[in-house]
């Protein structure tokens, strides 16, 4: 911090007005409590990296098995296993940045009550241990690929906005989870039965570009469009995009980032007080 | 120029006296009772609760305030205003230079994470950068006394390292207005030595101001030049620190208590003397506490009880599971009761006041409460005495046995 002399003025109702200069302010906390998280989870490197790479291959051979083998998916000529890892990137890190985020203000807890920051640092820090776990399956991903000999086309450069996607799409609900949680504590078990269901609900396991009447239904889970965004750039085109399920899906996504960061901000004053 | 200008301060706080509802469950439930009330034209109850009230003080650039109340004064909240932590309900506060609160020690810090890795993660919840933390590091180290211990796990530190670790950081924090909570009540008297002797230094040599708020009458005299005195959320004596130390003495003789109910003290886990009272027996004196603890959740504590004077001046201490981490008491979740049974044998006789600490295993203070009553200590003489000690012959607190070799 500068140490030439500041003033700052606290007011009642005006809590606000230095906000988003001191989030900006408060950037190398964010990065130290996501440091954290990930530090912790990878302590012992062994067993941190190996849960990371277990879940994702178990869920892998499940799911081709399940609908590649038993309810004969189409495949359109890629490898089913690709298909459903390249599903399972997308949502897990979904998964994992919203179950991380919706948990945070609670499990930080003694931080909100002894100090002062941007409370939106707490979610947010939230979201670089499912950043690290989705390096981790994008290079198994990878591994994956050239086993089969499978080379994506230039897409993959779009892949970094659909990344953004699914993390925009986790913060959104995110916030609404974690700030209720501060004041309903039984919403922590939402969240899990939403992810549960999600798996199913989300294309995870098969395209949806050979179901071209079920493609609209489900294009209203927003997810779905991040997964086939995902397809779209890692299998080099051999997924098409639905764009108006695209345009669908960005719309419900900018409303859930704007109305979680308002309804968080309208609540963070009192975090403190009741948590 | 005044380093610190707070105008008009107040802080409510809505008691609500029906249920709230802390599951969606509930409130879902509460809902439709809600929608059935207001059909029948019933409010619901609820009280509100001014935790400070219309406070104005302004601190001089340099100046060493402290503060002091009793508890439910409103000290805790006026920290937690000045901090930031909680928005006011009225009025101002301006803070003039660089900002550094201190409400507890080692805030963060992650009993998997290294000696190392926690003074970076500790340095940068309390707002230093990276670059500070770095410049400072060897002098944290140096401070805390743990560099052969940098790289474990403050999982196994002692609790005495954890502490020197903890308010390293804190100590270099560097700040040019530095808020402090009772952080003090920590670790041997050596190193609390050694804090008070680096809060002195950065008030007087460094010329920062510092708001110090203690339940420690002897440190609050000897560190500042001011002490303001809370009462019910206002302030009623701000001056010479031995004139409001006398006044609060004063009032807390006169100070009427609970209406005789025992409230409960604390946040997620607090606590409440039900039955505080001296039974004499041959041989086996006691004070016999009854105490009623409230819990969010289950929690493994160490639980002290500590007898002081009425200067607060800590004379004897009994425990469970701070000598021995063995001995731990597990606080289960909900409502529970406990009864001990402290042994004065070598006890003066006279007014004590007894402080409740609960103590987590990184010797970080869960709760403590210093219970308004004072519970009187009336030993018959030992066998063979005649007298028994008593505490106003100023001779001690503590009758010792003394043989010739």
């Amino acid at each position: 911090m500068s140490s030439a002399p500041e003033e700052m003025i606290i007011e009642a109702g005006k809590a606000e007005r230095h906000y988003w200069r001191d989030l900006w302010r408060y950037r190398e906390l964010l990065g130290f409590l996501a440091w954290r998280d990930v530090r912790v989870r990878y302590k012992q490197a062994a067993l941190g990296l190996s849960w990371a790479i277990i879940q994702p291959v178990v869920t892998t051979v499940i799911f081709t098995v399940l609908f590649g083998r038993l309810a004969k998916m189409p495949d359109g000529g890629v490898p089913y296993p690709l298909i459903v890892l390249s599903g399972l990137l997308a949502w897990q890190l979904f998964a994992n940045s919203l179950g991380g985020s919706s948990g945070s203000l609670v499990a930080n807890s003694s931080l909100i009550s002894k100090v002062y920051f941007p409370r939106l640092i707490v979610p947010l820090a939230a979201l670089g241990v499912a950043v690290i776990d989705f390096s981790v399956v994008l290079v198994l991903f990878i591994a994956v690929s050239l086993f089969y000999g499978w080379l994506p086309g230039p897409q993959i450069l779009l892949l970094p906005l659909f990344i953004l996607m699914a993390l925009a799409a986790a913060i959104g609900a995110g916030l609404w989870f974690t700030a209720l949680t501060v004041k309903f504590r039984d919403f922590r078990f939402i969240v899990p039965f939403i992810l549960q269901v999600g798996v199913f609900v989300t294309p995870v396991g098969f395209r949806t570009d050979f179901f071209p009447s079920w493609r609209q239904l489900m294009a209203l889970n927003p997810m779905t469009s991040v997964v086939d965004g995902f397809r779209w750039c890692l299998l080099g085109g051999a997924q098409d995009i639905d764009p108006l399920g695209l345009a669908f899906g960005c719309g419900v996504i900018l409303f859930g980032v704007f109305s979680g960061v308002w309804y968080f901000r309208r609540t963070e004053k009192r975090f403190a007080d009741i948590i | 120029m005044s380093a610190v200008t707070v105008q008009d301060l107040s802080k409510r706080y809505i008691i609500s006296h029906q249920q709230t509802a802390d599951t969606m469950r509930d409130a879902l439930g509460q809902g439709v009772t809600r929608i059935w009330q207001s059909l029948r034209r019933r409010r619901r109850q609820s009280e509100e609760f001014w935790a400070v009230r219309d406070l104005s003080f302004a601190i001089p650039e340099g100046q060493v305030v402290g503060l002091i109340g009793h508890n439910g004064a409103g000290k805790s909240t006026v920290l937690k205003l000045l901090s930031r932590i909680t928005e006011p309900t009225t009025g101002t506060i301006k803070l003039n230079g660089r900002v550094a609160s201190l409400l507890e020690v080692g805030t963060g810090f992650h009993p998997e994470l290294s000696g190392r890795e926690n003074i970076f993660l500790n340095g940068a919840i309390l707002g230093m950068t990276r670059r500070e933390i770095e410049r400072k590091f060897d002098e944290i180290v140096e401070f805390a006394e743990i560099e052969r211990f940098l790289d474990t796990p403050v999982k196994r530190y002692s609790s005495g390292m954890y502490v020197r670790l903890a308010f390293g950081v804190a100590a270099h924090l560097d700040p040019e207005i530095l808020i402090v909570d009772e952080v003090l009540a920590v670790g041997d008297q050596k190193f609390q030595d050694k804090c008070l002797g680096k809060m002195r230094d950065v008030s007087r040599q460094e010329g920062r101001t510092v708001f110090f708020v203690s339940h420690n009458l002897v440190a609050t005299q000897s560190l500042c030049s001011r002490v303001m005195l809370m009462q019910a959320g206002r302030k009623v004596f701000d001056g010479e620190p031995t004139e409001t130390v006398a006044r609060y003495l004063q009032a807390s003789s006169t100070s009427p208590e609970d209406g005789g109910k025992a409230m409960y003290h604390g946040g997620e886990t607090a606590v409440r003397v039900n039955r505080l009272e001296f039974r004499a027996a041959a041989g086996a004196d006691v004070i016999r506490v009854e105490l009623g603890l409230r819990s969010s959740e289950s929690r493994e504590l160490a639980v002290e009880l500590i007898l002081t004077d009425a200067m607060g001046t800590p004379l004897a201490l009994a425990d469970r599971g701070t000598l021995d981490g063995d001995l731990r008491e597990t606080i289960p979740a909900g409502e529970s009761q406990q009864s001990w049974l402290m042994e004065v044998n070598q006890m003066a006789n006279g007014a004590y006041r007894l402080v409740i600490q609960l103590v987590d295993p990184y010797a970080h203070v869960v709760l403590r409460y210093e219970h308004p009553q004072t519970v009187t200590i009336a030993r018959a003489p030992r066998a063979g005495a005649s007298r028994v000690l008593e505490l106003n012959w100023q001779a001690g607190a503590v009758e010792l046995p003394l043989r010739r070799e």
